[in-house]
């Protein structure tokens, strides 16, 4: 029974919770066990927190008992990122600089998903501040993939995406700075949104790069990604970017399910060379299924996506270098002295700490950010960076005037190997090339599987990109051809990932 | 474009206070080459009278009534930090020598 329960999609959890077939407390319990029985293997958690999610559970299962209106989610287990503030509960961002910090305060998107009554299951590994596209950038190892473990499960939020695809939480939050939620989300055939920026508050998400970070759900389906959307979305007073407008009905959407009559553009630049053949093949039969369920194509250009990935390599290096800055060894966090200086000075102290305390990626983006806004060579990199910025806007309000959603690859390769890229850092950020256009202009995209493909067997990821604030657009897309797919497949695409080795629970 | 050299990267280490090492200079010169190399395409845009854009959306000001709300005690805001001394956050010298 356990190991079918972590099976199901949180809708159908949270229909065997309302109709009292399941506890909250067996169900979070049944994902523990998982836990226990994959994580070695898969490296899913920086932290479980099993006290903390059992407690939530007993207080849903006894306001249940009570016959209390509930949230529809109330009881469905969910992880969260390393990078979101939880009172109580380690937040390391990945990084040894914040080791074994505990934040005294909740981020909004987790007081939220507190209300909700979804009990906590842990914390998820990430590349260190979510800088990289593997979780090798992990000061604490980097997570697997569960198609196959000498591989990336994507990053920054890998762990995210493997705690999801090894079915060890219906739900998990992820941020995506550049393709932090999509890239993980294509490469372990799972479900991942970025809202529009400012759709989820940022409040208590340890910033990387301000003007691009945006919070957002991580699930197996589509439902269960809009479920979870509408808990954590909506204006937060705290966040000053937040969005004071209603909440897209994406839950709507994703049941209705319906494209007939939608335009959907095709982005030359970001289809054909540069992508491994079975990404494209199964983009392209993707693709034809949506024309088949009465959508229609359309082919856009934007031409200055092709500036995207430059322009995305200063804009956040100078933006984290700035963000970062807060990390000095003086009120939280690491406190490394320098060697053989007794006396060192605050300023040496803190250069002592953060050589100690940040890995070789968030050092290089430092000093390239430093470097993009220093005096003499701003305008140049900076300056020319936030004019391509625009452009790229501009292109997608003009592609959005002839197509209500734009799509393409998610990423241009299934997962590659461990190892494969770290020493080669360009080789790295190319991996974003189709998610970083997104977070530039501030709109909202998801990714959802397309299939496997042909040459490695590995899970390809479908992007769709809508116009800001019109995210519920996303989910209506995503819905309706992952219908079409699950019918052609026979049921979900994780079904067909290999077993994990296990190891015994002891209990 | 001025090539980067290792001169550059340590005084850029400086600003950035981090303490790097010899052989994290060495590293480092040549990784960002590399990735500046890269970068600096984004000059070749057609970016002549273009507006640079800092933020995705249009920002607003954003204010509340001045009213006393619930906060941290010292005691949360203290639990975290490296050192604490007479309920402040205790920190080396900040002055130097010379």
């Amino acid at each position: 029974m356990t190991s079918e329960l972590v099976k199901l999609t949180a809708a159908a959890m949270a229909d065997a919770l309302t109709a009292r077939e399941v506890s909250a407390r067996e169900l979070t319990q049944a994902h523990l066990d998982r836990t226990a029985a994959v994580d070695g293997a898969v490296h899913s958690y920086l932290h479980v927190d099993a006290e903390g999610a059992l407690a939530a559970a007993d207080v849903v299962d006894a306001a249940r008992a009570q016959g209390r209106d509930l949230h529809r989610l109330a009881g469905v287990p969910i992880a969260v990122k390393d990078v979101m503030a939880t009172a109580g509960l380690p937040t390391t961002c990945g990084s040894r600089i914040l080791e074994g910090w505990v934040p005294p305060y909740d981020a909004t998107l987790v007081s939220r998903i507190k209300a909700a009554g979804m009990p906590i299951l842990g914390k998820t590994n990430m590349d260190e501040f979510a800088m990289g596209s593997s979780t090798e950038h992990s000061a604490y190892g980097p997570s697997h993939n569960p198609w196959d473990l000498e591989r990336i499960p994507g990053g920054s939020g890998g762990g995210s995406s493997s705690v999801i695809a090894s079915f060890q939480a219906p739900l998990a939050i992820g941020t995506d700075t550049g393709g932090s939620i999509r890239q993980p989300a294509a490469v372990t055939g799972t479900c991942g949104t970025k809202p529009t920026y400012g759709g989820v508050s940022r409040y208590g998400l340890v910033a990387l790069a301000s003007s691009l970070d945006q919070a957002g759900p991580c699930a197996r389906t589509v439902l269960d990604t809009a479920l979870l959307h509408e808990v954590i979305a909506g204006h937060d007073p705290l966040d000053s970017t937040s969005i004071d407008a209603p909440v897209p009905a994406c839950v709507t959407a994703a049941q209705r399910a319906d494209v007939r009559g939608m335009r959907i553009g095709i982005v030359r630049e970001l289809t054909g060379e540069g992508f491994q053949a079975g990404v494209q093949q199964r983009f392209d039969e993707a693709v034809a299924h949506l024309v088949d369920a009465g959508a229609e194509v359309v082919e856009v250009s934007c031409a200055s996506f092709t500036y995207a990935l430059a322009a995305y390599y200063l804009i956040l290096p100078s933006e984290a270098s700035s963000n970062l800055a807060k990390f000095d060894a003086m009120r939280y966090g690491l406190r490394v002295w320098p060697e053989g200086l007794e006396d060192a000075s605050a300023e040496q102290v803190m250069a002592a700490t953060r050589d100690a305390g940040f890995g070789d990626e968030v050092k290089r983006r430092i000093i390239l950010g430093t470097y993009a806004l220093s005096s003499g060579y701003y305008d140049a990199y900076y300056g020319s960076a936030q004019k391509a910025r625009r452009l790229i806007a501009d292109d997608f309000a003009k592609a959005f005037q002839s197509a209500d959603v734009l799509v393409s690859p998610t990423a241009p390769t299934t997962a590659f190997q461990l190892g494969d890229k770290l020493d080669d850092p360009m080789a790295m950020y190319l991996n974003d090339i189709a998610t970083i256009p997104a977070n530039l202009a501030g709109v909202p995209g998801m990714s959802l599987p397309s299939g496997l493909a042909p040459e490695d067997g590995l899970p390809t990821g479908f992007q769709i990109l809508a116009p800001a604030m019109a995210d519920e657009r996303l989910y209506a897309v995503g819905s309706a051809l992952e219908a079409r797919l699950t019918a052609a497949w026979g049921g979900q695409l994780l079904d067909r990932a290999p077993a994990l080795p296990t190891s015994e629970v002891a209990r | 474009m001025p090539d980067l050299t290792r001169d550059d990267v340590a005084h850029l280490a400086m600003l950035a206070r981090i303490d790097l090492s010899d052989a994290e200079l060495d590293k480092m010169v040549g990784e960002l080459a590399v990735i500046l190399e890269s970068v600096a395409t984004v000059q070749q845009a057609p970016i002549g009278n273009v507006e640079p854009m800092s933020h995705p959306m249009p920002l607003v000001n954003v204010t509340r009534p001045d009213v006393v709300r619930p906060s941290l005690s010292p005691q949360q805001a203290l639990a975290g930090a490296p050192e604490v001394d007479e309920q402040r956050f205790s920190v080396p010298r900040i002055l130097d020598e010379d």
